[in-house]
This record gives structure tokens, sequence and C-alpha cells, in this order.
């Protein structure tokens, strides 16, 4: 009888050590997954910092005005003036479209056989 | 175990017959078996000492190593932290009022070398310079051939010029990670933003400090990790003040003006939407400032908020406005202003010696009379008079929110008798910045209430305390309208917006005291817009201006500063959101048809 609890306890044992090890290697994938995450978190956030100088760059004041001026000719871009508010009963209604899309290969429809709702 | 027999039987057996004690035997073997028991007992301890001596050598063995180790190794972070919203540990952005970014910063790299490690240290100093022509090649080559262990070769490096050094391929060359301040927009609200540089500076990482402007006034909140990154939102609009300056750059350059600043609030929040200065700098490469000279002539010069200046004729306004407080007068009290006036001994004459006779107080304003204004500053008195300006704040340096704004402190008349009232009643003797200027004005346009300018974003108006009755700001309102629309500030007037302004022109005194020049004088305009629901207060103020077209140059704001400060009306206003107040054509001739 107390062999038997001699043999049920070092099993226990064995059984209690192999849980921890396994526990360990997890908690150690889980430690490294998170710390790639967060570095990926940090490497994001830089490059988003990076995207927005580059943004806030790109549209600087000065540079947009000269681009402006450059493309006149494209764009015909004018700096905003008083006299550009309108009202909206001055705004046209949109032209209707002239003809609509042909239709090449009519397909018959119909509903007969089909089944009340 | 077989214990020996205390009492064996054939020793005993043998002893009996030779007759000897048979008891010395028993005693004999019991001590030998207890000398037995002793030294059993004695080595057991022994070796359990010893087991325990292993066992405490072990453990302290594995302390001082993990110490050692701790002391030696880098620190890393702790990995299995929970950690939700992380800490930014890099300074924050500012932006303006709509987000756009002001100063950001930008991950760079620093350029150090270890001399010791260099394999060919001649070499290596001549491809820095290639790089960097503004290293001197006769230095770096005595430092890196000299004794030093470590040098700084440069604190910031574009990604271009870190791979032209990798390239070198010089093992004593090493790259530090950096945070870099960046100002995108350039010269844009340079004034405001003021500039930053490295503090306390280690290999792996440096210190970003502010060393002006609203960077160095905010620099301890800017750098604070618990604002987990938040932005510092500014009252300013960017493209309102790109507008702004480009206008004033424009008009600068066209009155051939030394200098010129512009101030744009809001009346009912204090925000400053605009504020500019010129000439301008350079935030990224902020340069240093004079050693000699006047400051005023330095790019870094703030004349909006540190440049206090007599400025003039539009400080009649508030000698009307206090005279019509007191209930001295109406608008249409008529006040005769000719001369000769003397006061304490001084003649105060008008501007060319122009006579005006009677005028009524609105009539005064209009025409910008000096011996009209100097009468309801005699009748209003010194003290009345002091304690309006000081309610007005024109006693204090104006709190905005940058370093530069305590240089900002307004020039007053050691004493104030009445000379200095009467000059003090169209702007000579007090000298005060734009800035305050605009906090005085916005009063008349809210509706009398006192206002504090701030460069900070705020949630709605901030009005103070009262400082005149809404019936007297109105009418003030109405005289500086009058003003733009028959008075000296007719090029004010703005198609579909009503402004409202006074000119003022103040000849420049000379430095070292010893009166004014002839030809220099500071002109500024301070308007209100649209005075039929007033919303902002403009100041613009040109340094030495001066307008050629006619046959002789001519020196007054109405010349100078009202044109521009008309332009920058128009160009502002609609991206403001106001809509101008034009009469729209009406579509008579046409007739809706079909066909």
């Amino acid at each position: 009888m107390r062999s038997l609890l001699y043999v049920l306890t070092f099993m226990a044992v064995i059984a209690a050590a192999f849980w921890a090890y396994h526990e360990n290697y997890k908690t150690q994938a889980a430690l490294a997954k998170a710390q790639s995450v967060r570095s990926d978190i940090s490497d994001a956030r830089a490059r988003l910092a990076v995207l927005k100088a580059e943004w806030a760059y790109l549209n600087r004041p000065d540079r947009l005005r000269d681009l402006v001026e450059v493309n006149y000719e494209r764009l015909g871009l004018l700096p905003f003036e008083p006299d550009q508010f309108g009202r909206v009963d001055q705004i046209a209604y949109p032209e209707e479209p002239e003809d609509d899309l042909p239709i090449t290969y009519p397909v018959e429809i119909s509903s007969a056989g089909a089944q009340e709702p | 175990m077989i214990r020996t027999p205390l009492r064996p039987l054939a020793r005993i057996l043998d002893a009996r017959r030779k007759g000897e004690n048979p008891d010395a035997i028993e005693r004999e073997n019991l001590r030998i078996r207890q000398e037995q028991m002793r030294d059993t007992a004695r080595s057991r301890a022994e070796g359990r000492l010893l087991v325990m001596a292993i066992m405490f050598f072990c453990a302290f063995t594995v302390v001082g190593l993990r110490m050692g180790s701790l002391a030696a190794s880098e620190p890393a972070e702790p990995r299995a932290q929970v950690s939700g919203a992380s800490i930014i540990a890099s300074r924050a952005d500012i932006v303006d009022r709509k987000g756009r970014i002001l100063a950001t910063n930008m991950e760079t790299f620093s350029l150090y070398a270890h001399p010791q490690q260099m394999v060919d240290p001649q070499r290596s100093a001549t491809e820095l310079v290639k790089i960097f022509p503004e290293l001197d090649e006769d230095r770096l080559r005595k430092d890196f051939t000299g004794k030093r262990k470590f040098l700084w070769v440069r604190k910031k490096l574009s990604p271009e010029q870190k791979q032209l050094v990798h390239d070198i391929g010089e093992p004593g060359l090493l790259f530090g990670p950096r945070e870099m301040r960046l100002y995108p927009n350039g010269a844009l609200a340079s004034h405001v933003l003021g500039g930053a540089s490295f503090g306390r500076e280690g290999v792996h990482s440096a210190e970003v400090i502010g060393t002006a402007g609203i960077e160095k006034f905010f620099d301890a909140e800017l750098r604070d990790p618990a604002r987990e990154g938040a932005p510092l939102e500014l009252s300013l609009d960017l493209t309102v003040q790109a507008v702004a300056e480009r206008v004033l750059l424009g008009g600068m350059k066209l009155l051939n003006a030394k200098g010129a600043s512009s101030v744009l609030m809001d009346v009912q929040t204090g925000e400053v939407i605009s504020i500019a200065s010129l000439p301008d700098f350079d935030p990224n490469d902020r340069p240093r400032p004079l050693t000699q000279g006047e400051a005023a002539d330095s790019p870094l010069f703030n004349r909006a908020v540190q440049g206090v200046y007599e400025l003039g004729s539009t400080f009649k306004v508030f000698a009307a406005a206090q005279a019509l407080e007191l209930g001295l007068v109406s608008p249409e009290t008529v006040i005769d202003t000719s001369g000769p006036m003397r006061v304490a001994g001084f003649n105060i004459g008008e501007f060319n010696n122009k006579n005006y006779g009677p005028l009524s107080v609105s009539d005064i304003i209009v025409k910008s009379s000096n011996r009209g204004t100097g009468r309801l500053a005699l009748s209003i008195g010194p003290e009345r008079q002091q304690e309006f300006l000081k309610r007005l704040g024109f006693f204090e340096t104006i709190p905005l929110e940058i370093v530069e704004a305590g240089g900002g402190k307004p020039l007053l008349p050691k004493k104030w008798t009445e000379l200095s009232s009467v000059t003090i009643s169209y702007g000579h003797g007090l000298s005060s910045s734009p800035l305050h200027l605009a906090a005085g004005y916005a009063a008349f346009a809210n509706g009398g209430h006192k206002v504090v300018p701030t460069l900070l974003k705020q949630s709605g108006p901030q009005l103070g305390p009262r400082l005149m009755s809404e019936q007297t700001a109105t009418q003030s309102l109405d005289m500086l309208r009058k003003v733009v629309t028959e008075g000296t500030a007719s090029f004010g007037e703005v198609a579909g917006y009503s402004v409202g302004g006074k000119t003022g022109t103040a000849d420049k005194p000379k430095p070292r005291g010893g009166g004014y020049y002839d030809d220099k004088v500071i002109n500024t305009f301070a308007s209100v817009f649209p005075t039929n629901d007033p919303k902002y207060v403009l100041i613009v103020t040109l340094d030495e201006p001066v307008e050629t077209s006619g046959s002789e140059p001519r020196r007054t704001a109405g010349w100078t500063a009202v044109p521009v400060a008309a332009e920058m009306i128009r160009r502002i206003a609609p991206l403001l959101g106001l809509r101008p107040e034009v009469e729209t054509r009406h579509l008579d001739g046409m007739i809706n048809t079909s066909n």
C-alpha cells in the first residue's frame, strides 16, 4: 500500500513538472509574440510619424502656392476671394443625361410562374 | 548492523578463569562503543556543515552573479508587463486649430567617432569633409589621430548622408539614434513656435528642449510622458497665417518698410488666429541672436509681441470711449479743436498744422484731431485715464503663451502729468505692443468686455470683466466705422465686409533720446471686422514704410498700413468663413423656359 502511494506521488511530481515545463514554454512564446507585436506597433508608430511629417511638409502653404502658380494653365486655381461666395439658388440643376446607355442584348424577364411571397 | 557485545562470553569466561574482573571488559567495550558513536556523530555533523557551506556558497554566488549581471547589462523593459496605453517618450506635436501639424518629431541619426577604433583616420577625415563641407578637415584629422576617445561629428544626419558615411566603411564612425524637432512649414509662424535644440545628450538618445517661443513656454508639458503624445492645439490657423504673412510681406516690400507685424484675434475668445512678424526666420535652422546692434534688427525679434512702439492716433478712440462712458460727451457733442492749445508750456498741434475748428466727438476720431482728443483727455483727467488704460491692459505685459511675451512690457511715463495725459490720448508717450492694441480694440468689438489674448484653442467665449457699457462699445464701433467710410482710412473699405478701424502714424523716437526722426514713422491700422457683427480684430503695423507713387513720399498710415490691412481682410475673411454682404446681381432679365 505504501509503495503504491510512493509510486503515485512520484508520478504526480513527474506530471506537475511536465505541466510546468509546458506552461513555461508557452509563456515564453507568448512573451516573445507580445514583444514582436509591440515592436511592430512602435515601428508602425514611427512610420506614421514620418508619414505625417512628410504629409505636412508636402502640404506646406509655400509649396502648394508655388504648385498652383506653376500649374495655373491646367488647374486655373485662384486665391479664395469674397466674390466667390454664391447662393444655393444660383446653382443650376445638373442636365439630364442626354441618352441612357443603349440596350444591346435585351433579355426578356417574366414573372410568370414566380411564386407569391 | 552487527553490534559488538559488551560482555563477549569467550572473554568473560577467560577473565573469570584468570580471576580478573569481567566488569572491566564491559566498561572497556562500552568506552569503545561510545567513542565510535562519538566519531560517527562528529563526521555526520561535519558532513552536514559542509553541505550547508556549499549551499550557502552557491546561493551567494548566484546572488552575486545576478547582481553583477544586472549592474553590467543594458536596462531592458520588463517583457511581462500589461501595458495598455503605452508611454510615448517623444515630445508632443504642436498642431493648429484644425489639427494641421506645425511641429513634429522625426527620427534621425547623429554621428560620433571612436578614434581608437579607426582603421584609417586620415582617409575618414578627408571623406567626411567631402560629405559635410562645413567641417574643418585639419581639426578632424587632429581629433582622430589625437588622444580623444570620443567626439561628436554631427548632431543630425539625413538618411542620404548616413548612407554616405556608412559607405566610407570606417568602423570608428558610429551612429546614434536621435529625435529631431521638425517644423514642416518652414518659416511659417516661426515667432510663435520659436525653436528647439538638444539638451543633455547621450549616444543612444538626446533630450529635445524648446529654446524659444511656445516650445520653451510649454517645454515641460510637451515633454511630459503622461500626455501620451496628445498634441498641443494652438489657436492659430495655418491657412490664415500663411495668407497673412504673404500679404504682409507683399505690403512690406511695396512700401519699403523695414519690418511689419500683424495680429488677428477673435474678439470673443481672445484666440490669436494669426500673428506675424517680419522679417522672420526658419525655426528648423534658428539663427543666433545678435550680439551687437539693436535687438529689433534681428529676425528673431517678434514685433507683434516684443515691439513696444508709440502707436499714435489708434489710441484716440480710447479717450473718446472713456469720455462717452463717463457721460462727459455724446458722439454729437461739439468740441472746439482750433488752436493754439498749450499744455504745460508745450504747443499741441495737428497733423500738417491743420485747423479743424469745431468738431463733434465722432468727427474728432474721423478727422483724427490731436487737440480734440487732448481736450477730451483734459476733461477726463490723468487719474481716470490711467485707471481706464490700466483696466484695458496697457500697464502690464500680455500673458501670451510664448516666452518672448515677457519682453513686451509697455513703456509708461514716469510721471503722469496733464501733458502726458494729453499726448497719450493721441498715442504718444505710452509705448505698447500691437498685441496690447488688439486686446484693447477687442473690447469695443465684443460689447465692452476684456479678453486676454491666447495662443491656445478655446472651447467658447472667454469674456472677462466689463470695461465699458455696451452702448459705449457700439458708439465707439460706429466711430471706427466712420473713419473708414469718410475719414483717414478710406482705403480700408473692403467690398462685402464692413470694416471699422483707426489709423495711427507715430514718429519714431531716436534710440538715444533727443526727440523724434522726421522721416521715420511707425504706421498702424487697428481694425475690427465686420462691424455689423464684430468677430475679429486685425492690427497691422509697418515699420518705416514710405509710399512713393505720388509726387512726394507719403508716410501716413492711411496710405501704407490701411491698404495692406484691407487686402489682408479681403483674403482672410472668406477663409474664416465670413460671408460677404454683397448685393448679388438680380437675375431679373432671365426667365425660366423650357423647350
